[in-house]
């Protein structure tokens, strides 16, 4: 990231002071044009105030530099999905200057203003509508100052790549640069300035390549891991074998030999340090230790009624008509239960932390989705303001919603404290393993009917543990209620084993994949086809189109299933983004392998920012999703985690590819939406459609692996 | 015990003072300072470590640093020569190849030693042949995309 070449804006007298104004904070970010403005409630106003000492009516800003540079800040950080590239070009668009001249400066605390956390694709809806508006009124200033440079009226003056001219004479003119040299003007967004319409758009919505993309490929990408600072110890931390466990003895007496090795202990925190990682690891395999494992007989199989004897009372998410009065209309009645296992997150960058304390001051390097919590909790575990604390994101490699955990830093920050020398934490596989905060198991129950005439009637939903998110069904149906038990994160003490939370697109994988395995099972029971069972209960324009693009591209023709074809449909809303995925699979019912040969995703996610950008996350979350729909899940004894790395647990590989094709469909003027996580959400469901539509095997548990196709063909 | 260890590192000649029984990978990342070599699972089983010994892909988690005396030894900073991106890399960025970048090194390498010994292989062998290069964003089908241009 660009973040080096502010290094030496002296931001660090900011913090004592909380008086500081506007004005005064130009002046650090080191002059220019700079258009400050709000994002969010005035609630993210006020959590920004407790963390920060500057001026606390705004909380984004955005600057012109001296030399004709704009400067985006942004809390936000890149870990893949591409808003290094989408938000430069919305700025870019709105101002009139090239791509290449916008500098993204992201996810360090003392430079960028407070944010929430990357995550849930608010990136683009929440945060883009603003940084537009705020490009746009800086053109306007710019606009301004050249009126009084050139004196030439606005009304003939126009900008274009960064230089403002007279459009009767060009070589009338003078660049942004020249125009904000020597300026300190601060601006106070106010009322929305008019923004582009999508018609005029030069670098919205043209395909670019990622600005990341050649450090990337050359090595020179700095992630948090990279970093190595003189005198700097690398850690390996003793861990429980199961959690819950506690430390009954230990003797380190054979790592303490070991050349350089450094080892610390405070009560049962047990860690050994060296200057290189390797050897702080073999000093750990020499630590003799003893745990007592508390008695647990959870397991991935037992889990499920486990969860469902300890669910809590349920919340009723949505509801219309009358079940009483829909199960009498009804000529059939379908109960069925859908289960998942616990997923992990496991990018392949695992959590890792680098802290360097110097006075009362922290540095902290860190692999996060949530660096502004990083900085929160570390100040409070080190007993020191939050501002002395600075947390600089690098690239973070993957995040999936799991680092938005951030235990390495705090450990890191103890470490470090307890050494007096900066410290590196990295875990290994299996700790990321051991610690990740899991996508819930969870369990759906659904009752619903059918009249004679082939229309839903009533829908009874109830889900435990997956949360509530896009659990209200979208379908016409008379008679309807969702409940929800739990949620992803905070679960009920007693429910999970460990951790929980947030997986890309949280609770709508479970909740879609039950929905539309439920939809297909009315459909192929009334003997019509899953499509045009589904078009015949959406009043939707935009998902009745969206299920024509996808159709119309994939080939479909109907058939009631099974029809031997292998071929599968689900559709699903994610926070305003909508979703139809088409699915073809060969089946082999000897070995219960399933190949998935073809996934067409047709998505509307309003105005796609960088199309291209759009399509790769698509192709990245139906590549990633064959992994929750055909093998990845946890298995687990008790507190113990029986899948500590990648032999066991399986990730999608390149064999598993199928063809993948996506559409992008605009529906009128629907705001950008975000795109990092709406197609993983089908997967599930198109996966188990397409399954039956070959063999008529239905599979009511997540993952499919080979084992329960046979189970399923062996049932059927 | 520490050793010396000659080999050539990126085109150059160089000779190491160091316990030749660690891997390469922490050699690479700490003592040489090039980290452009990723840890993904220390176990053989993500590949996100891979260089290149003497053309082969090797997984320098689990490749005792001691193994490399005498050998030529590739990682990705030196991959371009005299400032010219690789056919890989150009193609990687062109076909945006990559998401979040952390399994990319690896990748390009692995494919760079396919291309090697197969300058024009075919889809299912470039498959087959990156089956065991994990990525976790699901960049695999530009990936496919990018190997083939490059081996165009
Ligand atoms: S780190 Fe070497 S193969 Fe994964
Ligand atoms: S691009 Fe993120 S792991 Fe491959």
């Amino acid at each position: 990231m660009n973040n080096d070449e502010y290094k030496d804006v002296e931001l660090n007298h900011l913090t004592s002071q909380f008086t500081l104004n506007r004005r005064e904070f130009v002046k650090l970010l080191g002059g220019g044009i700079v258009i400050f403005f709000t994002i969010g409630d005035s609630s993210v106003l006020l959590a920004q105030r407790q963390q920060r000492g500057y001026p606390a009516d705004f909380n984004a800003y955005l600057r012109i530099g001296e030399d004709g540079r704009v400067a985006c800040f942004t809390g936000k950080i890149e870990m893949g999905q591409g808003v290094i590239t989408s938000l430069a070009q919305m700025a870019a668009e709105e101002l009139n200057v090239s791509l290449g001249s916008v500098d993204m400066v992201m996810g360090d605390t003392e430079l960028c203003p407070w944010d929430m956390g990357t995550f849930g694709s608010r990136t683009t809806p929440v945060f883009g509508p603003v940084l537009r508006a705020a490009a746009a009124e800086a053109k306007a200033v710019l606009i301004e100052l050249a009126t009084e440079h050139l004196q030439i009226p606005k009304s003939r003056l126009q900008a274009e790549d960064g230089v403002v001219f007279d459009k009767n004479q060009r070589e009338n003119q003078v660049t942004y640069a020249q125009l904000a040299k020597g300026k300190i003007i601060e601006r106070r967004m106010d009322e929305k300035p008019a923004l582009k319409a999508k018609s005029e758009f030069t670098v919205i919505g043209k395909p670019v390549l990622r600005r990341d993309a050649l450090e990337k490929v050359t090595g020179e990408a700095k992630f948090t891991g990279d970093i190595r600072l003189p005198g700097m110890l690398y850690a390996r931390i003793l861990r429980p074998p199961a959690h819950g466990a506690s430390l009954k003895s230990v003797d380190v007496s054979e790592a303490e030999i070991i050349e350089g090795i450094q080892v610390v202990r405070e009560n049962d925190f047990i860690a050994v340090l060296h200057e290189y990682p390797d050897e702080a690891e073999k000093a750990l395999e020499k630590i003799n230790a003893q745990f007592d494992i508390p008695e647990n007989n959870v397991n991935d199989k037992t889990i499920f009624e486990h969860l469902l004897n300890v669910a809590p009372e349920g919340n009723v998410a949505d509801r219309g008509g009358s079940i009483e009065e829909g199960e009498k209309s009804a000529s059939f009645i379908f109960e069925e239960t859908y289960l998942n296992s616990y997923v992990a997150h496991a990018p392949i960058e695992t959590h890792t932390a680098v802290v360097q304390i110097e006075g009362d001051k922290a540095t902290v390097w860190a692999s996060t989705q949530t660096p502004f919590s990083v900085q929160s909790s570390i100040a409070r575990s080190l007993g020191i303001p939050s501002e002395n604390v600075r947390v600089i994101t690098p690239y973070v490699g993957g995040g999936f919603g799991g680092k938005t955990q951030n235990r390495q830093a705090e450990e890191a920050a103890r470490l470090a404290k307890l050494t007096g020398k900066p410290v590196q934490v990295a875990w290994s596989r299996a700790e990321e393993f051991f610690y990740d905060t899991f996508r819930p198991a969870a369990v759906v129950k659904i009752r619903s009917g059918i009249t004679d005439a082939g229309k839903i009637s009533f829908w009874d939903y109830c889900v435990f543990f997956a949360g509530e998110r896009e659990s209200q069904q979208f379908y016409d149906i008379p008679h309807h209620v969702t409940m929800v038990s739990g949620d992803w994160g905070r679960s009920t003490t007693g429910s999970h084993p460990f951790s929980t939370g947030a997986w890309r697109a949280p609770a709508v994988n479970t909740n879609t994949f039950a929905r539309e395995s439920q939809i297909d099972i009315m459909a192929s029971k009334a003997g019509i086809d899953p499509l045009e069972f589904r078009l015949k209960h959406l009043s939707d324009d935009r998902m009745r189109k969206l299920l024509d693009a996808a159709a119309e591209k994939f080939g479909w023709t109907p058939s009631k299933a099974p029809s031997g074809r292998g071929f599968g449909i689900a559709c699903a809303k994610y926070l305003g983004t909508y979703i139809a995925t088409m699915a073809e699979v060969d089946v082999n019912e000897q070995n219960g392998n399933v190949q998935v040969k073809r996934v067409v995703c047709a998505q509307d996610m309003g105005i796609a920012i960088n199309p291209e950008g759009a399509k790769i996350q698509i192709e990245g979350c139906i590549t990633m999703g064959l992994g929750y729909a055909l093998t990845e899940e946890m298995h687990f004894k008790g507190g113990e985690i029986l899948d500590l790395n990648f032999d066991s647990y399986k990730l999608p590989r390149f064999s598993w590819l199928p063809e993948i094709e996506t559409v992008l469909v605009e529906t009128g003027d629907v705001p950008p939406q975000g795109g990092g996580e709406p197609a993983i959400v089908n997967m599930g469901g198109v996966i188990a459609n397409a399954i039956f539509d070959a063999t008529g095997v239905r599979l009511y548990q997540l993952p499919m692996t080979p084992e329960r196709v046979i189970e399923g063909v062996r049932r059927k | 015990m520490k050793e010396t260890i000659n080999f050539i590192l990126n085109g150059k000649p160089i000779s190491l003072d160091v316990d030749g029984e660690r891997m390469l990978l922490w050699v690479l990342r700490t003592d040489l300072g090039l980290t452009g070599t990723k840890f993904g699972c220390g176990q053989y089983l993500c590949g996100a470590c891979t260089v290149i010994v003497d053309k082969r892909a090797v997984r320098s988690c689990g490749y005792p640093v001691r193994n490399v005396e005498g050998r030529e030894v590739i990682t990705i900073e030196g991959l371009a020569g005299n400032g010219e991106l690789h056919p890989l890399q150009k193609a990687f960025m062109e076909h945006d190849a990559l998401q979040c970048g952390f399994c990319t090194p690896g990748m390009i390498l692995n494919a760079y030693s396919l291309l090697l010994r197969n300058p024009h292989p075919s889809r299912e062998e470039i498959i087959s042949s990156m089956d065991n290069n994990l990525c976790r964003c699901g960049a695999h089908n530009r990936i496919v995309q990018a190997i083939q241009t490059a081996s165009e």
